[in-house]
C-alpha cells in the first residue's frame, strides 16, 4: 500500500498451513502488506477466512511456513536476542474479548504495571504510579476510580480501554488489534474505534485492524485488504475498494452489509444463495494474477 | 390495522433478589399483527430477550412477571395456561429460534431424528409421515432432503441455523420469537438467511418478533420496531419512521453509534 514513509512492519509472501499431506490447511497464502507510522490497515473478511491467522503472524504467535516478516526493513527470523526484545515491545496487541484478557485476581494498575516494570525499566517508584495514572487518562479512564479496581467491576467498554493502556504502556509503534469491539455494545463501540484512531494519529502508531465489519473498518482505516480462503483478493484505498470493488468476493461481501436504505423484499436487493456459493468456490481457487484497478487500488484474479 | 396476534400488554418482569428486585421489564406494551415482522431492539441488559422468553412462558425463577401483565394470542392470555395448555401452545403456536441455535442441534441424534421428536411429540405423526414433513421443510430452507440421515457437524453453521428454522416451521406456528438469530454468523449468510424467513413468511403468512442490536439490518428486515431502553420501550414505530424520523433521543443516539459503509455514520 502507497505510503511516502518507510513501512514499519511488512509481511512479505507469507504462508501459513496447519497440517500436511492432503488434510492441510492453507490459513494465508502468499499474503503481503506493511504497516505504516500513523496509518491504518483493516484486514476484513469472514470467520475462517485467515485475518486472525495474519495478526498472529505478525505477533510472532505462528513462525510462517513461507515467506518473511520484516521489521523495520530486517528480517526477524535473524534478529537477535535483543533486536527481538525490541520487536516484543514494539509491536503490541489487542484482544477480541474485553473479559478473558484481563486477570481477574488483579487490580488494573498491576495490569499496567507489568509491561511497564517489563519494557520501560528506567521508570521507577513513583514514576511508575504517576505514568499508570496517565496512560489512564490517556484512554479517558479516571485514574483514581479505576486504578484500584479489579476487571469485573468495570463495563466492556472499560475493561477494553483498559487493554488499550496495556498496550501503550509499552510504548509501542504497531497496534494489532484482533476484532477489538465485536464484543462490545452498540453504543460504546464507537467511542472505543475514536479512542484508537485519536492513539493512531497522536503517537504516530501503525494499526492493523481486523474485522470482519466492513463499515467499521471504513470507519477507522486509510487503507483495506479483503481476505477470502487465506487470501488477499482485494486491497488498497479504503474509499476506493469500497466505493469500487473489483473481485467478486469484494462485491458479494459489500452486497451483504446491513443497510438500512435497502429493504429485503425489494427485487433488486436480492442475494443469491447459489450466486454467494458459486463465487465463494470460485474466490477459493489460487488468485495469482496482480491487477491494478486504479492507483493505489488492486485486486487478485484466477 | 387487523386485529392483532400478538398483544403484550402491561408486561413487567422483576428479578427478585435478596434484598431488592431488579426491573428487568417495566410496563411494556405492544402489538404483532399476523404476518408481521416486529422487531425489538437495544442493547444487552435491556430486557429484549426476556421479553422473548416471557412469550413463551421460559422465564425461570427468579424472574416474576407481574400482576398487572397480559400476554394476548388471540385473545388468550399465555400467562392463564396449564401446563397441558401450555404444552400444546408451545412449537404449535409459538416457536423459539434461540441465539447461538445452530448450537441447540442434538450432536448425537440425526437431523430425520430430531424433526420426528418434535412430529410426534405434538402432531403424533408416524415416521413415514414425519420423513415427508421433514423433506418438505428441508427443501423450503434451501437444504437438500437426502441430507436427512447426516448429522448436525455434518453441515455449516449456517445449514445449521437454517434446519433449526425448519424444525421451528415443521408444526406451522404462527409467531416466531427469533433472539438474535443470526449474530453468529458472517453476514452473507446472514443476509442469506433472513431473505428467505422473509420470503417464508410472505408465503406461509406467520408473524415474526425479531430481536437485534443492529438497527441497519432491523430497518431492512422489520415491518415496525420498538427501541428498548433500561427495560422499557422508549419508542415504537414503522421500521421507516424509526430510521428516517427518530423520536427519542435514545434512537438517535443509536443511529449515530453505527458507522456507514459510504463513510461517516449513519446519521
Amino acid at each position: 500500500m502507497t505510503s511516502t514513509s518507510a513501512p514499519i512492519l511488512t509481511l512479505d509472501k507469507v504462508s501459513k498451513t496447519f497440517g500436511n499431506g492432503p488434510g492441510a490447511v492453507r490459513a494465508a497464502r502468499a499474503i503481503s502488506f506493511s504497516l505504516h507510522a500513523g496509518r491504518a490497515l483493516a484486514v476484513v473478511g469472514e470467520s475462517g477466512s485467515g485475518k486472525t491467522t495474519c495478526a498472529r503472524i505478525a505477533m510472532r504467535e505462528y513462525e510462517p511456513s513461507e515467506g518473511r516478516l520484516l521489521y523495520k526493513g530486517k528480517p526477524v527470523d535473524k534478529a537477535g536476542a535483543k533486536e527481538i526484545a525490541d520487536y516484543r515491545r514494539s509491536v503490541q496487541m489487542i484482544f477480541q474479548d474485553p473479559f478473558a484478557s484481563l486477570n481477574p485476581a488483579h487490580t488494573i494498575a498491576y495490569h499496567l504495571k507489568r509491561p511497564l516494570m517489563l519494557h520501560r525499566p528506567e521508570l521507577k517508584g513513583a514514576a511508575v504510579a504517576e505514568e499508570i495514572k496517565a496512560l489512564l487518562r490517556q484512554v479517558k479512564l479516571d485514574p483514581d476510580m479505576i486504578a484500584p479496581r479489579y476487571p469485573h467491576e468495570l463495563s466492556g467498554g472499560q475493561r477494553q480501554r483498559v487493554n488499550i493502556a496495556r498496550a501503550l504502556a509499552a510504548k509501542p509503534e504497531v497496534i494489532v488489534a484482533d476484532e477489538p469491539t465485536s464484543m462490545l455494545d452498540v453504543s460504546v463501540r464507537l467511542g472505543v474505534l475514536n479512542l484508537l484512531s485519536e492513539m493512531k494519529q497522536e503517537m504516530n502508531l501503525g494499526l492493523l485492524y481486523i474485522t470482519h465489519d466492513i463499515a467499521t473498518a471504513r470507519y477507522v482505516a486509510e487503507d483495506i485488504a479483503v481476505m477470502y480462503a487465506g487470501q488477499i483478493v482485494e486491497w488498497g484505498n479504503t474509499g476506493k475498494v469500497i466505493d469500487n470493488p473489483a473481485h467478486p468476493y469484494t462485491r458479494l461481501l459489500l452486497s451483504a452489509v446491513p443497510d438500512p436504505d435497502i429493504r429485503f423484499d425489494d427485487p433488486n436487493a436480492q442475494v443469491s444463495a447459489t450466486e454467494a456459493d458459486e463465487t465463494r468456490r470460485r474466490s477459493a481457487a489460487d488468485q495469482a494474477t496482480i491487477r491494478e484497478i486504479e492507483p493505489d487500488h488492486f485486486v487478485r484474479t484466477a | 390495522m387487523t386485529a392483532p396476534l400478538l398483544s403484550v400488554k402491561n408486561l413487567t418482569i422483576d428479578y427478585i433478589g435478596e434484598t431488592d428486585d431488579f426491573r428487568a421489564v417495566d410496563n411494556v406494551s405492544f402489538d404483532v399483527a399476523p404476518g408481521e415482522v416486529f422487531g425489538l431492539a437495544g442493547e444487552s441488559g435491556c430486557g429484549k430477550s426476556t421479553i422473548a422468553f416471557a412469550i413463551s412462558r421460559l422465564h425461570k425463577p427468579p424472574a416474576l412477571i407481574r400482576k398487572e401483565s397480559a400476554i394476548l394470542l388471540d385473545g388468550r392470555n399465555v400467562l392463564d395456561l396449564d401446563q397441558k395448555g401450555l404444552a400444546d401452545f408451545r412449537w404449535r403456536e409459538v416457536a423459539m429460534v434461540f441465539q447461538s441455535a445452530m448450537n441447540s442441534l442434538n450432536p448425537v441424534l440425526r437431523i430425520e431424528q430430531q424433526f420426528y421428536d418434535v412430529l410426534k411429540t405434538h402432531k403424533g405423526m408416524r415416521r413415514a409421515a414425519a420423513r415427508d414433513r421433514t423433506a418438505e421443510m428441508l427443501r423450503l430452507v434451501d437444504i437438500s432432503p437426502d441430507r436427512m440421515r447426516d448429522y448436525p457437524h455434518q453441515f455449516s453453521g449456517g445449514m445449521r441455523q437454517r434446519i433449526v428454522i425448519a424444525i421451528c416451521l415443521a408444526l406451522d406456528p404462527r409467531l416466531i420469537v427469533m433472539d438474535e438469530p443470526t449474530t453468529a454468523l458472517d453476514v452473507v449468510v446472514q443476509r442469506e438467511i433472513l431473505q428467505r424467513i422473509n420470503e417464508l413468511r410472505r408465503k406461509l403468512g406467520f408473524a415474526v418478533l425479531f430481536i437485534t442490536h443492529d438497527l441497519g439490518l432491523m430497518v431492512q428486515f422489520c415491518d415496525r420496531i420498538g427501541i428498548m431502553l433500561g427495560g422499557k420501550l422508549v419508542e415504537q414505530g414503522s421500521a421507516d419512521a424509526i430510521y428516517r424520523t427518530p423520536e427519542h433521543d435514545y434512537t438517535k443516539k443509536l443511529w449515530a453509534s453505527f458507522p456507514s459503509l459510504h463513510g461517516g455514520v449513519l446519521r
